[in-house]
């Protein structure tokens, strides 16, 4: 039947709008304005999941953001995503959904056989049982185990959804919107006070959605919707609902997620399907309420045993039965607003209270209602497996410990009250150290440790009065502080009912010869027994504890079953709670998806991406880009069918027979200026700068103070006291951090500027033995012969009437020259270079015969220069001044930095000269050798070198500079290869260095 | 995400600055005779302090300037914030 448990008429959602959804593939229908919760029940599906351990059956506890039990699958606009909670997921048209953690069905679940051998499953079993034998882990249980558990499943296809970020500065932020926030808010928001709202439900209000309560002449709900209306048409506050803010982070920083589109089919256009929102606030005020407590007992597990807040938030705000049978079983007033809201309703409810004889307003009042109470009357078990039964009540003695005769009685819920626990997850969170109260029987924040105050029921509170005068008077207060206004609101008078103490019980004896399990942690299974083993064993803090049983350590967070928990741990130690301590709570409060974690920074906008200046000519000239750190690199030049391999052997080619040119935009660029810039670069080049001549360039090596090579780069002299330097393309932003801190923080007596040029010039290398003649073309009136223009030259120069700087340096080892000209010129330039270089059959060439020309000409790289490196180890100590101190010097003299075995680059051939051989292998004196057979050294690099035309690799190899000659083997373990290898010198091109002097 | 007075530009968020270690460390002057002990001391050793630590950020994307803070490394509370050229005492 549709809709069998929906009253006829009553609650907030809207009647007019009829929605159909899919659970387990099944059609039903409900109402705009439900979550997926309301909706089954109202259609009487009480049966949603197994639990994690046992695959018990398991159905609704609560009714929003406590639920232990109903999480679902849920299927969205052709996506899916696990661990939804089916209280908190707001109905919509199309909306399907599907059971988790059972397996084949929620009806027939294989894994529930773990429920009959339960006494093999005690805590701690995943530690113990699965343990032995050691080889059936992988191919046994833990297939086993990931088939039946599992809260779900994560969909692994691209998520098209947008998640956006947002960053707010407030003065006041008010985490909840009962009644201490929304008094709080409004006299804040009065008071001129920047305030932001949050509240996780779709509807504000709190409990005053369901409370009997009257505010100033109106009920409760009625003002809560005048607050928030009139909140709404502030200027000087935001009021944001679906939105929970689930961390509390330093200096007052909090983390809310707002889930803007999750309640529709599918996301409009322009919109994200969440928001993250970092909020920096001057204060916080935490409203966030409290949870109902469950009482333990036999079998309170079964699906139709829910807390009795839930059952009558069903009633009042979605017009929904969770039975017509219903047995409350309470300890407090609490239980008694549900039992009159049934009766109301014209179902009638039976009332079993935990004490002996209380007195008060709502008591009497369900007396007169007729409603039937048995006061010191417990549940014993709750009977039936997918829904509840019946009941097996009992009397109960008055010290608590002797049942009477049990009876049972039929029932299809039971509503639970164990009074309340004030939610101080946020308190916690910021570093408040909480602390016990005695008349709730729960903890509440204590002396708050930033700007936060806890408000209301969430500060233990429970009274209406007394939470709105409180919130009124203290976000007078502080609001005060912050905007020096004085405009105070007066309280509104308040009608609510008064109610007595409730009873400080939790947990029902178990009747003679009887062993039902009696849950603490319903989401992860954990029960009375678990915990009494756990402390059996030795275990004593509540931490360990925690993390033997997995008490409180699912997704849940132990919202439900902490306290019971700590009582439960107490009693058997007999101490009180407040010694036994709580366990920490962590952000976030509720789960988050990863999606709103990551916003917009996802795929390609997960960093900024760098392009240079002559990008739109790689791109229209087939180039294959490389990511170069942010930068994008043409890897090559693809020329018809070519690969990878055949294209970079072609450019190199090209390099070393006519020229090539090559975007090195890239390279890292630092414009220094001042009269103690030669003073500088002496103190962090490890070579002699003071006698650089203007017009020339030097190469350096700059170390880091524990003597490991830091960065290494040509710097020109551009005129007295003006210095251009170069770096690698991945250290640019710190070589720059690097002489900052120098020049800031050591030697501030420097008279020296530094400032980032990267981006100023574009810059182009013109590399072969046809290089002199093309740029002679390039600048007919600038002298660039040998004599006019050396190696390591500068000059400046004309290029069709742009200024360009062309510096004489050389990475590819060939002839070669660095033409820069400004950013917006770049374009120009290199058309201009490709076009006028056509005569000498000029080709482009990327990082990969790049990489070719350099490493068969023994230069550096990132892969040597790996910040593990000191300059003996890539040959680079004839680049260590004697005469001078220099950043790094000291630590040079090291034990190990001296070695006489130390670690040196070498070349490497393979003695087929064929085989080619995979960089990061290691090299070894004996392929055959038992494992782990000692490593001699790594392959740094490796190339098919073009000049000799077989492959050719660097090394950094033990004892390098003795073991010319020597055989050894390169092993590629995850390769699966072993190759028989030569050691040569690196330099295996040009080892006297004449071509880039020709 | 701390929250940190940059002395030049005034409160900005953590992810703004970088960290760069103890502000007590003082490098050893240039080409001065230093002894193992002692420049290991000042290249690797570092107390690891629980409370009050004077330390540098850089306020990277920023005024790019090196400052000092004292931190409570437990509780991450910023006592106060001094330009690099500031006495700390
Ligand atoms: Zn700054």
């Amino acid at each position: 039947m549709d809709q069998n448990f929906r009253l006829s008429d009553g609650g907030l959602i809207n009647r007019d709008k009829k929605l159909s959804f899919k659970f387990n593939h099944k059609t039903y229908y409900g109402y705009e304005g439900d979550t997926l919760a309301s909706a089954l029940i109202a259609n009487g599906v009480h049966l949603i999941g197994r639990s994690f351990k046992y695959h018990r059956p398991r159905g609704f506890f609560g009714a929003g953001v406590d639920e232990p039990y109903a999480m679902v699958q849920l299927y969205r606009n052709g996506e899916t995503e696990p661990n939804i909670k089916a209280t908190e997921q707001e109905l919509f048209e199309g909306l399907e959904a599907t059971s988790v953690n059972c397996w084949p069905s929620v009806n027939f679940d294989i894994g529930a056989i773990n429920n009959f051998l339960k006494i093999f499953l005690p805590a701690g079993f995943y530690y113990k049982t699965f343990m032995w034998p050691k080889s059936f882990w992988y191919k046994v249980y833990e297939p086993f185990i990931r088939k039946a558990a599992g809260l779900g499943v994560a969909s692994i296809k691209h998520d098209k959804e947008r998640y956006e970020h947002k960053y707010e500065y407030c003065d006041l932020l008010i985490a909840g919107s009962g009644p201490s926030g929304l008094a709080s808010a409004y006299a804040a928001a009065k008071n001129g006070a920047r305030v932001i709202l949050a509240e996780d439900k779709a509807r504000f209000g709190g409990t005053l959605l369901t409370s009997e309560v009257n505010i100033g002449n109106k009920s409760g709900k009625d003002w809560a919707e005048g607050i928030i209306a009139e909140l709404k048409e502030m200027p000087n506050v935001t009021v944001k609902n679906r939105s929970q803010v689930f961390g509390y982070y330093d200096h007052n920083m909090l983390v809310m997620s707002e889930r803007i589109s999750d309640h529709l089919p599918k996301t409009k256009k322009f919109h994200p399907k969440q928001r993250l929102w970092y909020i920096r606030a001057k204060e916080v005020l935490i409203s966030s309420g409290s949870i109902e407590r469950p009482i333990v007992f036999g079998n309170n597990d079964t699906p139709g045993v829910m807390l009795s807040s839930a059952a009558k938030e069903y009633l009042k705000v979605y017009g929904v039965l969770v039975g017509r049978n219903p047995l409350i079983f309470t300890n407090n007033d609490s239980g008694y607003e549900t039992a009159i809201e049934f009766k109301k309703n014209g179902v009638d409810p039976t009332i079993l209270d935990t004490r002996k004889d209380p007195q008060s307003e709502i008591i009497n009042e369900a007396k007169n209602l007729g409603i039937n109470i048995k006061f010191s009357y417990v549940v014993v078990a709750a009977k039936g497996y997918k829904k509840v039964k019946s009941a097996d009540i009992a009397k109960i003695s008055d010290d608590k410990e002797q049942l009477g005769s049990v009876e049972n009685i039929k029932c299809d819920c039971i509503c639970v009250s164990g009074f309340w626990t004030p939610t101080i997850h946020l308190a916690s969170q910021s570093g408040n150290k909480t602390k016990f109260n005695e008349e709730i029987d729960a903890f509440v924040p204590g002396r708050s440790k930033q700007n936060e105050t806890t408000l209301g029921a969430a500060n233990g509170s429970y009274t209406l009065e007394e939470t709105l005068k409180n919130s009124f008077e203290t976000a007078y207060d502080l609001s005060k502080k912050i905007t020096n206004n004085d405009n105070k609101i007066s309280l509104p008078n308040v009608v609510e009912k008064k109610s007595t103490i409730h009873d400080k019980f939790w947990c029902v004896p178990l009747p003679k010869g009887k062993n039902y399990k009696r849950f603490l942690d319903f989401q992860n299974d954990v029960a009375v027994s678990d915990i009494e083993i756990a402390l059996k064993e030795g275990y004593r803090s509540i931490e360990h504890v925690k993390r033997y049983t997995t008490l409180g350590m699912a997704t849940d967070q132990g919202k439900t079953s902490n306290l019971n928990g700590l009582q439960l741990v107490s009693n058997i130690e007999n101490k009180v709670v407040p010694n036994v301590g709580h366990t920490t709570f962590r952000p976030p409060y509720t789960p988050v998806s990863i999606g709103a974690i990551v916003g917009r920074e996802v795929g390609k906008h997960s960093k900024p991406t760098r392009k240079s200046p002559m990008h739109k000519w790689h791109e229209q000239n087939n180039a294959i880009f490389v990511d170069a750190g942010v930068w994008l690199r043409p890897r090559y030049y693809k020329q018809g069918n070519e690969n990878l391999f055949e294209a970079s052997k072609r450019e190199a080619k090209n390099v070393r027979t006519n020229v090539g040119i090559c975007d090195v935009t890239t390279l890292g660029k630092i414009d220094i200026k001042g009269p103690d810039a030669a003073e500088l670069l002496n103190r962090v080049y490890t070579n002699a700068w003071l006698k650089l001549p203007v017009g020339k360039a030097r190469y350096g090596v700059m170390l880091r103070e524990d003597g490991i090579v830091m960065d290494d780069g040509t710097t020109t002299r551009i005129s007295e006291n003006h210095y251009h330097m170069t770096t690698t393309t991945a250290q640019a932003a710190n070589v720059l951090s690097h002489l900052e801190y120098y020049l800031q923080l050591v030697w501030p007596e420097l008279n020296v500027n530094v400032v980032s040029t990267t981006e100023q010039w574009a810059g182009a290398a013109v590399a072969g033995p046809k290089s002199r003649d093309l740029l002679q073309k390039l600048f007919p009136k600038s002298d660039v012969s040998n004599e006019g223009l050396p190696f390591m030259g500068f000059i400046e120069g004309d290029l069709f009437g742009v200024k360009a700087r062309i510096f004489r340096i050389s990475f590819s080892g060939e002839l070669a020259y660095e033409v820069n000209v400004e950013s917006d010129n770049g374009n120009f330039m290199w058309e201009k270079i490709m076009e006028v270089g056509q005569e000498f059959k000029i080709q482009p060439y990327g990082t990969e015969a790049l990489s070719t020309l350099r490493i068969e000409m023994g230069h550096l790289a990132g892969s040597e220069l790996d910040g593990r490196t000191i300059p003996y180890d890539n040959s680079l100590e004839g680049l260590l001044s004697k005469k001078k101190d220099f950043i790094g010097k000291r630590s040079l003299t090291r034990k190990a930095f001296t070695a006489e075995d130390r670690q040196k680059i070498v070349g490497v051939v393979p003695l087929d000269k064929k085989t080619s051989i995979p960089e990061g292998s290691h090299l070894v004196k004996d392929s055959n050798a038992p494992l782990p057979n000692p490593k001699l050294g790594y392959i740094s690099a490796s190339c098919w070198s073009v000049e000799h035309d077989n492959p050719f690799s660097l090394a950094i190899l033990k004892n390098g500079k003795n073991m010319i000659g020597e055989k050894l083997f390169v092993m590629s373990p995850l390769k699966n290869k072993v190759i028989p290898v030569e050691i040569v010198s690196s330099h295996y091109v040009d080892p006297k260095g004449e071509r880039v002097r020709s | 995400m701390l929250h940190i007075k940059c002395p030049h530009c005034g409160m900005r968020s953590q992810n703004e600055f970088s960290y760069g270690g103890d502000a007590t460390v003082k490098r050893p002057e240039l080409g001065k005779e230093i002894s193992d002990q002692d420049w290991d001391n000042f290249v690797y050793n570092r107390k690891s302090l629980r409370g009050k630590h004077l330390e540098l950020w850089q306020h990277l994307s920023g005024c790019r300037q090196w400052i000092k803070v004292e931190r409570d490394t437990a509780t991450h509370e910023i006592f106060r914030t001094l330009k690099a050229n500031e006495d700390n005492s």
